[in-house]
């Protein structure tokens, strides 16, 4: 009990906004490290990046209106998603500059509605709350919503497993067995503009590539078996969303003294943390299996 | 090493030109598996030597090994008569396999003159006339004059690989190395690019090193050629290397050369597994069940 | 309009120039390279730097004698190009960019919420704040700014050869990994001094925009890295200027010229292709 009590401070779990909190924390996570790990495999974290985001700006809007920014995240998630793969870059190179410009793009018009937002209201708060997320402050009203959106993506990515899995190897080896590429990839996108906008609800919209990179990262490098990554990741990302929120609940005491630590920051760094660790162990287990001595290893282009 | 597999001795070259390029019991061992096995070889001015073999016999180490990237387990390289080193301005190289992106601006005569001062500090916007004039007459030599000022990234495989095989020669190298300068290339192109290097071997009077899994499309210009299969080499002309009895030895199983019009084709021979087993030069790996792959 | 050329306004101009010379110079190699995300998250995880300053020595603070958000941006900026360069030779370069990049801002949203002084201070350093440079700042700006621009002109070759061949500029003695080390140190650099102005999110779209554009337009390296320049000051020009007359943000129109400049470029390289016209030498 002792040990219980040093971890979870008191009134942890009588806490009705630690409840949501939690709840909220697992459900954001547990779809996003899932959906993340495509992302990892298709290589398109800054498109991932960028979706969360851009969908800052919806997020603003959506505050502007008097809306839950859940609403405005998504409804940008989706454009900005759309607009990545309709632009149909193949090339690493090209893909990643035209995504920087969607994102420039859509962060131009973030930083006018923010701007609008706070001289018109006064609202100061709101910049903070869209683009850094305030776990502690999801309404019991937001959950159901959120629930349900995490249930059509996680569902529409277990549907495609294994034709998503092929995609992101290769989308000609795809192409060529009969996948409907275009088609898969939009369920993708579906399922990543979701994501992103449940991890932005939570952690914020700047946070939210850490929820969707770095556990399926770690997870990667921990597996060679894909579904297991996908499994392992979402819960590695539930894991790092619940550890993040007991500390914040606990930070209270922590120096500097009279403020909690942020939530988004602490999920961060507990992500951060077991990516840092997978390598280690990753380097551990390659070590033992083949010595080698360094400089050995030829380059990638041998 | 069995005396069947000719290789240059001392003795094969005595008397002549210095060698541009010598190598001499080569192994390099990878996590403890030797990829190269005691090759050795020797090249002179003035000829085109072709290094065959299939995919993961060695060619892109042996590569990296001349050109100072990797260091060999055992063994030395001479090049020009010096220790290899890196940063080795008496090598031209062209790699295997290059993606020149096509929204890159860079024109095909900027790519020849990064071969001549690339690895230089500063922008290089003062050029001395005579290095103009040498960019200019290497866009020539290689018959690149005509799209010189087009984008690298728009022009055809063949016009690609002249641009660069004259970014590797404009540093005036006494060896080229080309890793499977004709992968990917339409007989065209092909064609082209081997009188290419023909010509060049002949007018420049360097040594030309060239890697391809099929001797094939090298036959006319070739004067020699290494044999590359499970890390071990065999040497000398084509009539000296490709031969049943040397091709056998080094594989480690019956192989037999057929000569088809002005083809050569090197097949598993009399092998229970493979009863019609007509594979071509460029399939020799999957002939021989026991040829050791290795991948990075 | 005239109030738009005296008082305080020179130095705006002065700064807004200077930060644009920078980005057009470094933004032609970050997309040459296909460095967009580092040269999106490297300026975006500085911005950690600045609230740690804050909360250190105040918002209007300094740190032995220099300004302390310059300080942050730099102390951050460099760290995430070393963090980015380390864990991106350990695994994947763009996971490891991108956690590099929340960690920092992480600590960013942190230091922040320590300090309690959320919503000005932070909208003006996501945003840019053009019109409040301190005219003390200027020299600092200045050589950071001289730095980055010799850095880019002496590295120019072997960065060109590192983009195009890796493999041949390996074998001529050209390390990849230092070339990008050094590379990752000059768009740390570039962050710092232009930050304060055009603001952590939208510092590279002015890196990409004008870039991107230029070489739609010319084939000649040389050419297109001074069109870059001339676009990237032309943007921040017409910026300062719209910036003033709506007094909406600076950053709301380097981010959206961005695409626009883009979009201008690739109108160009196809209207070219279909009129069969080569591109200009």
């Amino acid at each position: 009990m002792g040990a219980v009590s040093a971890i979870f401070a008191a009134g942890f779990f009588q806490n009705g906004s630690v409840h949501a909190a939690l709840l909220a924390g697992a459900v954001a996570a547990l779809v996003t490290g899932a959906v993340g790990t495509f992302t990892v495999l298709r290589g398109q974290s800054f498109a991932g990046h960028a979706t969360g985001e851009v969908a800052a700006t919806g997020g603003s809007a959506a505050m502007l209106g008097g809306l839950n920014p859940l609403w405005g995240y998504l409804g940008i998630a989706v454009i900005v998603a759309g607009a990545i793969e309709a632009l149909g870059v193949q090339r690493p190179r090209a893909r990643d500059l035209a995504t920087g410009l969607v994102l420039g793009a859509g962060l131009g018009i973030a930083g006018l509605l923010l701007y609008l937002d706070t001289t018109g209201t006064s609202t100061s708060g709101a910049a903070v709350t869209v683009l850094f997320g305030s776990l502690f402050a999801v309404t019991r009203s937001a959950l159901p919503g959120m629930v349900a959106l995490g249930g059509v993506s996680l569902a529409l990515v277990v549907l495609t497993y294994r034709l998503q899995l092929l995609t992101a190897l290769s989308p000609d080896l795809a192409a060529a067995r009969g996948v409907p590429v275009r088609l898969v990839s939009l369920a993708y996108l579906l399922s990543l503009a979701v994501a992103v906008s449940l991890a932005a609800e939570t952690v914020g919209a700047v946070l939210a590539t850490a929820l969707l990179i770095g556990p399926p990262a770690t997870a990667l490098r921990l597996t060679k078996r894909p579904g297991l990554a996908v499994l392992g990741s979402g819960l590695i990302g539930v894991a790092a969303a619940w550890a993040g929120t007991v500390l914040a609940y606990d930070s209270y005491y922590w120096p500097p003294a009279g403020r909690s630590w942020p939530p988004s920051f602490l999920i961060v760094a507990v992500v951060f943390g077991l990516y840092l660790g997978s390598g280690a162990v990753q380097r551990v287990r390659g070590r033992r299996r083949a010595p080698l001595a360094p400089g050995a290893v030829p380059a990638a282009t041998a | 090493m069995s005396a069947l597999v000719p290789s240059d001795g001392a003795a094969t070259l005595d008397g002549e030109a210095p060698a541009t390029l010598e190598v001499s019991g080569v192994t390099v061992s990878v996590s403890g598996r030797e990829v190269l096995r005691d090759v050795s070889f020797r090249l002179a001015p003035g000829q085109l030597t072709a290094l065959i073999g299939s995919n993961g016999a060695g060619k892109t180490t042996l590569f990296r090994v001349i050109l100072g990237l990797q260091a060999p387990t055992a063994g030395t390289i001479l090049v020009d008569g010096h220790p290899r080193a890196r940063r080795n301005p008496m090598i031209g190289y062209v790699p295997q396999r290059v993606f020149l992106d096509p929204d890159m601006p860079l024109r095909a005569r900027d790519v020849v003159s990064l071969g001549l001062d690339g690895h230089r500090l500063g922008l290089g916007l003062r050029r001395h006339a005579d290095q103009r004039r040498r960019v200019e007459e290497m866009l020539g030599a290689v018959d690149a004059l005509r799209f010189a000022d087009s984008r690298v990234g728009n022009l055809s495989g063949g016009e690609q690989q002249r641009v660069l095989i004259a970014h590797a020669l404009v540093s005036r190298p006494r060896l080229l190395i080309l890793d499977e300068p004709l992968a990917n290339l339409d007989l065209r192109a092909e064609r082209e690019v081997v009188d290419l290097l023909g010509r060049i071997t002949r007018d420049q009077g360097i040594s030309v090193l060239i890697s391809a899994h099929d001797m094939n499309p090298l036959l006319p210009v070739m004067h020699r050629l290494v044999y590359l299969a499970r890390g071990r080499a065999a040497t000398g002309t084509v009539e000296e290397v490709v031969r049943p009895e040397v091709l056998s030895d080094l594989y480690g199983q019956h192989v037999d050369v057929l000569r088809v019009h002005d083809r050569i084709l090197v097949v598993a021979g009399a092998d229970e597994r493979l009863p019609a087993g007509l594979r071509h030069a460029g399939s020799a790996a999957g002939a021989a069940p026991h040829t050791e792959r290795w991948e990075p | 309009m005239a109030s738009l050329f005296t008082g305080f306004m020179t130095d705006t101009w002065v700064a807004a120039t200077m930060v644009a010379v920078v980005a057009g110079v470094v933004g032609f190699f970050v997309v040459l390279r296909g460095s967009s995300f580092v040269a999106h998250a490297i300026p975006h995880g500085s911005f950690g730097g600045a609230a740690g300053a804050a909360l250190l020595v105040g918002v209007d603070g300094t740190i032995l004698g220099i300004s302390g958000t310059i300080a942050g941006l730099f102390v951050f900026a460099v760290a995430g190009a070393l963090g980015i360069g380390w864990l991106g030779r350990r695994g994947r370069h763009d996971v490891a960019t991108a956690l590099s990049l929340v960690m920092m801002l992480g600590l960013g949203f942190l230091f922040l919420s320590w300090s309690g002084q959320y919503a000005d201070a932070l909208y003006s350093l996501l945003f840019g704040e053009v019109f409040g440079i301190p005219a003390s700042d200027l020299l600092p700006m200045a050589v950071l700014g001289l730095l980055c621009v010799v850095g880019i002109a002496s590295l120019f070759r072997p960065l060109m050869l590192s983009s195009v061949l890796p493999e041949v500029g390996e074998a001529r003695g050209v390390r990849a990994g230092w070339v990008e080390t050094g590379f990752l140190m000059v768009v740390a650099l570039a962050t710092t001094m232009t930050v304060p102005v055009v603001g952590v999110l939208l510092m590279f779209s002015l890196m990409l925009g004008p870039a991107a554009a230029s070489r739609s337009v010319t084939s000649n390296p040389r050419a297109a890295l001074a069109m870059s320049v001339g676009i990237a000051v032309l943007t921040v020009w017409i910026g300062i200027v719209l910036s003033y007359a709506s007094n909406w943000p600076l950053g709301f129109f380097v981010g959206v010229s961005g695409a626009v400049w883009f979009v201008a470029g690739r109108a160009w390289a196809w209207r070219r292709r279909i009129r069969g016209v080569p591109l200009a030498a």
